[in-house]
């Protein structure tokens, strides 16, 4: 890989103007043709469509951040489930303190508390009356996990396979704690029946719009901030440990730094991503935390196209369009999709459905340098340069 | 009014004549029937005579009269105008005659039932307890010594010590010292309850400590009574006894239970060890072999059922086979469908075959029904003998151990003692140098992967004897068998056995201390750290190998 010394642009003139074209159309046009266009009207946005999208756009958010750790870093990781979920709970615990008095048993306490006849808040409950203070544990927490997860992992040169695997059982025994009703997150059911949010009734239409506004927003800035990363000396580095961490660690670097750093990152992502995602889908429970749900984290990344971060996107968009319609018109069959298509993405599109819209553009060489890797003694399917 | 009037004095005039009779007969009968006498004066209308007849049958020791006994405490005897006895039976209403015990076709239509009060009933209680303590069928006895506590006096006692000195059982000579021993502790008498407390302590299990904590209570709520300090030191050191006695007894039942578990987990590793050994690549779908073993064990003993129904307790012969097949051919086929494309991409293999798994999830979700399926336990593969007072080894179990030990053994012979073991391990410690030797590593590859697949379909089998049978069974293994594989480091079977032992015992150890949560966080964190000093595995490769 070539150095060329100063920082590359984030983005070209053109790309920029698709980028601000979009992020209007998101942020603008969607609210405005929901709340302000008739219901008659063919150009009406449906009410049940913004949180949907709203949705889509914190899976997004969590498909930069393993994009992030994985297509620019090297390293698949099956357990970013769990800090999705970890967000969405704190986020979840602020939801179910606003609830106040206002539960079925109207009690001071969360429901499920009262239903396991606790007298009072569990100390790791305190504080999440604030909404700030609940905001800052989604991104610190899975954040903090991450960091002494990822230093033990890295420390002892766990890679490749056996990190993914070490993940997955991490996540794993997450769910399996969260099931519980003990640990204080509401067991087999999570936390739901949210009334409001920040003193705003949590149903109401234009509560909605405003959180999609502010997941619009968020996605906009991980996404420029992961752009800012991989364009610069870091993001660099990044794929150079990817490519090669031996060669990286013999020209002096301490790469155990620089994949901790991009780890954690990534994991306080997903915290901002889950937090966003709990008040639009109104529930948070272990069930995200399956290792199943990790895994087809990772094929969003893989659908869209690895390293690129709009392809990350792009796939995040594409898989779960797929997932609602097909768990609505034929729910048997989505297991056939899905696996059909974790197959016949790694078989025959391993740059993504990106890397097969354009294919006569100029990939990054750090791309090429990865195929010729992986490459070694079988056949590559898919357009070669 | 006047026809309900007259009935009833009727019935009363019946009663009159048939009380008469009685007292007649009687006599008449003479010593011949001692016995029978004193059984048809379970019929009398005089609770006395009810009573001497019961202290009668007590002093003849006569087994036969045990029925008429106990269905006079249960209400179900009847006299007939004659003075016959019958018992009615509780479900059925069908009548039996006393003695015999044949069933009577046409019942006569005036049956009475003989009255009794509590005077009566408490010479009956241990009258029967008396007979049945008495009795040569040690199934009588046995029931009869578990019922005791429950109505134990103090003028049964000679009869039941000297019941429990001529016991040749030993369960039940256990089961009546301690209702011995709680009748003792009741008694107040502090000699008496000291050495029952003792008694207990020795040779007590669950309900000899129950029956201490109630005393320690009741001492514990009289306080500054009489109550003696020497009996409350004696009961808790008692209850400590037994308590260590029965968590030693729990242990070691978990410990054949998690033996079985690691059994299934060293099959499902052993392929996926081997596998990821040889090409590097994990297998997402391993877990999915298991259910697709035991899967075809249900499909074998469907056909049985349905064809050679006389076979059917030799079906799991069957199903060895089959699964070993079905599972091989599936895993061979992966290999040269997929896999083989894939080589030198170990993480998009991991995708890969985790969308192989959803599709055969999905597969044998339509096929079965999402539904778990019944996998019955052929006759000798159920049951299991006690190995101590509470655990009982089962034989599905036992074969499982054996099983997987056997399976074991083979793969390691198949290993070190065949060419194509020699090709594998070749190919294992340097794919290219082994290629430039001239081994067809392609073919190793999908022999090897068959093989993997094929070990785990064995374990579908054992599995499907002690677990549940679905669709989803597989992926309950796969997180357990992945940190076996990453425990035991990678190429050496004898750290994949450990592993898998060690995980499958420590998990189920750990369960009764921690539940089973925390058990598995537990184990989960010991792995993470384990690696932070071994990062290769228990026993690791040595030389050029391990860097890879």
């Amino acid at each position: 890989m070539t150095h060329t010394g100063g920082r590359l642009p984030l983005h070209s003139r053109p790309q920029w103007a698709v980028f601000f074209a979009l992020v209007g159309v998101a942020a603008l046009l969607i609210p405005v043709l929901n709340l302000a266009v008739d219901e008659t009207s063919p150009f009406h946005v449906p009410d049940y469509l913004v949180p949907l999208l709203g949705k889509y756009l914190c899976y997004a958010m969590v498909a930069l951040a393993i994009d992030l750790i994985w297509g620019f870093t090297g390293i698949l990781s099956l357990g970013h489930g769990t800090f999705f979920a970890l967000g969405g709970y704190a986020m979840g615990m602020y939801l179910m303190r606003s609830i106040g008095q206002e539960g079925v048993y109207s009690s001071h306490l969360p429901d499920f508390m009262v239903f396991l006849d606790w007298k009072e808040l569990p100390w790791y409950w305190w504080g999440f009356d604030h909404f700030a203070f609940a905001a800052a544990m989604a991104i610190l927490v899975p954040a903090a996990l991450a960091y002494v997860f990822g230093w033990l992992a890295f420390r002892s040169r766990i890679t490749g396979v056996y990190f993914s695997i070490i993940t997955q059982a991490m996540t794993f025994a997450f769910m399996l704690l969260f099931f519980l009703n003990d640990t204080g997150f509401g067991g087999n059911n999570g936390l739901t029946d949210f009334k409001r949010i920040l003193d705003f009734p949590i149903n109401l239409q234009t509560t909605r719009v405003s959180l999609y506004i502010a997941s619009v927003v968020a996605l906009t800035g991980v996404y420029l901030l992961c752009r800012f990363i991989v364009r610069s000396k870091l993001g660099r580095l990044l794929a150079a440990i990817r490519d090669s961490e031996g060669k990286v660690l013999f020209t002096g670097y301490d790469t155990l730094q620089y994949k901790l750093f991009v780890w954690t990152l990534s994991a306080a992502i997903c915290g901002l991503a889950g937090a966003l995602y709990v008040p639009q889908v109104g529930i948070i429970n272990p069930s995200e935390m399956q290792p199943a749900n990790s895994i087809e984290m990772a094929i969003w990344v893989a659908v869209g196209g690895r390293a690129t971060l709009g392809g990350a996107m792009v796939g995040a968009g594409l898989v779960n369009a797929m997932k609602s319609y097909f768990t609505v018109a034929a729910p048997e069959l989505w297991l056939y999709v899905l696996g059909a298509t974790f197959i016949a993405v790694t078989l025959w599109l391993p740059r993504g459905v990106v890397g097969l819209r354009l294919p006569g553009l100029r990939r990054s060489k750090g791309k090429e340098e990865e195929d010729a890797t992986r490459s070694e003694g079988s056949p590559v399917e898919g357009p070669r340069p | 009014m006047r026809t309900i009037l007259s009935s009833s004095l009727g019935g009363l005039a019946r009663r009159f004549f048939v009380v008469l009779g009685i007292l007649f007969i009687l006599p008449a009968q003479g010593v011949a029937g001692e016995f029978e006498d004193a059984l048809a004066g379970l019929g009398s209308k005089s609770r006395k005579q009810i009573k001497s007849s019961i202290q009668q049958l007590a002093h003849l020791e006569d087994p036969r009269a045990l029925p008429a006994l106990t269905a006079l405490l249960e209400k179900r005897l009847r006299v007939d105008a004659e003075g016959r006895l019958y018992e009615v039976v509780e479900d059925s209403g069908e009548l039996l005659r006393i003695p015999g015990g044949e069933v009577v076709a046409s019942p006569p239509d005036s049956l009475r039932k003989p009255r009794i009060n509590n005077a009566v009933r408490r010479v009956l209680g241990p009258a029967i307890a008396h007979l049945q303590l008495d009795s040569p069928d040690a199934d009588v006895r046995r029931s009869a010594a578990e019922a005791l506590p429950d109505r134990l006096s103090e003028r049964m006692l000679p009869d039941v010590r000297a019941a429990a000195e001529r016991e040749k059982d030993p369960q039940i000579r256990e089961l009546l010292a301690l209702a011995l021993a709680r009748a003792d502790i009741q008694s107040g008498d502090s000699q008496r309850q000291l050495a029952a407390v003792e008694l207990l302590g020795e040779s007590g299990g669950r309900v000899a400590a129950s029956i201490l904590s109630t005393l320690l209570e009741q001492i514990d709520s009289e306080e500054g009574s009489e109550a003696d300090p020497a009996l409350r030191k004696a009961i808790e050191s008692a209850l400590a006894r037994i308590e260590m006695r029965t968590d030693l007894i729990d242990m070691a039942g978990n410990l054949i239970y998690g033996l079985s578990l690691a059994s299934v987990l060293l099959l499902v590793a052993l392929g996926l060890g081997i596998t990821f050994g040889l090409m590097k690549v994990i297998n997402m779908a391993h877990g999915e072999m298991l259910m697709l073993g035991a899967y075809t064990t249900y499909s074998v003993q469907i056909l049985f059922l349905q064809y050679m129904p006389g076979w059917i307790e030799a079906y799991m012969l069957a199903a060895v086979p089959c699964a070993f097949a079905v599972c091989g051919l599936v895993g061979m086929g992966l290999e040269r469908g997929i896999i083989r494309h894939l080589y030198g991409r170990p993480l998009e293999t991991l995708l890969a075959t985790w969308g192989i798994s959803l599709l055969l999830i999905q597969t044998v979700r339509l096929i079965f029904g999402a539904q778990n399926v019944e996998v019955a336990n052929p006759d000798w593969l159920s049951g299991g003998f006690e190995i101590l007072e509470g655990v009982v080894l089962p034989w599905s179990r036992v074969a499982i151990v054996l099983f997987a030990s056997a399976t074991v053994a083979a793969v390691w012979l198949l290993l070190q003692r065949t060419p194509l073991g020699l090709q594998v391990r070749a190919v294992t410690q340097n794919r290219e140098m082994a290629a430039c030797m001239g081994i067809a590593t392609g073919r190793v590859d999908m022999w090897t992967f068959g093989l993997g697949s094929a070990i785990a379909g064995l374990g579908g089998v054992a599995l499907s004897q002690i677990g549940n049978v679905g669709p989803e069974m597989g992926q309950a293994y796969i997180v357990d068998s992945f940190l076996v594989v990453v425990l035991g480091g990678v190429g050496k079977l004898a750290g994949t056995v450990t592993a898998a032992l060690g995980i499958g015992v420590v998990n189920k150890l750990l369960e009764p201390l921690t539940g089973a949560v925390f058990g598995k966080i537990l184990v989960l964190l010991f792995i993470v750290l384990f690696i932070q000093r071994r990062p290769q595995g228990i026993f690791a490769l040595q030389g050029r190998a391990a860097e890879s």
